[in-house]
């Protein structure tokens, strides 16, 4: 039987990350939105300091526990980047990802980040159904 | 000073958020799918993975309420109160369907760029090209500033 403790602590690190942005900072931890002002140009400094961070994070990782974190990919190189285009448009259109909606909007109890998250669960869940259905 | 503490806050803001990924076990496709996948063997990793992330959250914006302004920063710049609107919820389907497709969201693609592969490369240029879109596109015809619409 799987162990969830690596996920639960690894979910409480991305809640301690978020929570110092918000306290020290005064910053919501939204991926897409930080990826997004980088693209733009807008406070550059500090938003390309939290993307060198999280692409160290898991160099660290592998420091501390010795080997790189799983990253199992399967879905061939179009789907890939149909599969971007479209996490990089609806999360504009959306304002915000897993994140910004669903990690910092749920904790605030906003009700635009409940609807969201329930909308790109749903929509996630009928993708992978679908896809499982035509090619199990 | 607080334009550097600032900038060093991020930077560990961000390697806390990735180790935290990794060791999740979310940086992995196949974890993400194996979640969406509720019709089949379903794995609640993400769940637990939310839960933990959400609750840590909760406390800090108990503390929040409790301050004037952030540490280093001037204020709090959490978005305003909006209606649920049909952008929210378009733009929130259409990225999961994204999501679905390759068990990638913005926060792991990132992430794993530190890996080396060549499909997570992509994934992430695909993405920025999909943020441009919209925000040339979309946004410039609507006339809404794209930057002040944080979650």
């Amino acid at each position: 039987m799987t162990s969830y403790w690596p996920s639960l602590i690894g979910g409480m690190l991305i809640g301690l990350s978020a929570a110092m942005l918000l306290l020290l900072n005064g910053r919501v931890a939204g991926i897409s939105g930080i990826l997004g002002r980088l693209a733009q140009g807008a406070q550059v400094e500090t938003n390309a300091a939290f993307a060198i961070g999280l692409i160290s994070g898991p160099l660290l990782y592998r420091v501390g526990a010795g080997q790189w974190p799983p990253v199992t990919i399967t879905a061939s190189l179009p789907v890939i980047a149909l599969a971007g285009l479209l996490v990089g448009f609806g999360t504009r259109m959306g304002s915000g990802c897993t994140s910004g909606h669903g990690v910092v909007g749920l904790a605030r109890l906003s009700p635009r980040s409940v609807a969201a998250v329930v909308t790109f669960l749903l929509a996630g869940v009928a993708t992978v159904t679908l896809m499982r259905l035509v090619a199990p | 000073m607080n334009r550097h503490a600032q900038i060093l806050t991020a930077l560990a803001s961000g390697a806390i958020f990735g180790i935290g990924l990794s060791l999740s076990g979310m940086l992995d496709p196949v974890r993400v799918r194996g979640f969406l996948h509720v019709a089949g063997d379903w794995d609640p990793s993400l769940a637990f993975v939310l839960g933990g992330a959400v609750a840590v959250v909760m406390s800090g914006i108990f503390v929040r309420r409790r301050l004037q302004n952030p540490a280093f920063g001037d204020a709090f710049h959490l978005p305003a109160t909006m209606p649920i609107d049909t952008r929210l919820i378009t733009g929130s389907a259409i990225f999961g369907i994204g999501w679905g497709l390759a068990g990638l969201c913005p926060g792991p693609a990132l992430a794993a760029l530190s890996l080396g592969l060549a499909p997570v490369a992509l994934f992430v240029v695909a993405m920025l090209v999909g943020m441009t879109i919209h925000d040339r596109l979309i946004a410039g015809r609507t006339n809404t500033p794209a930057l002040r619409r944080a979650p």
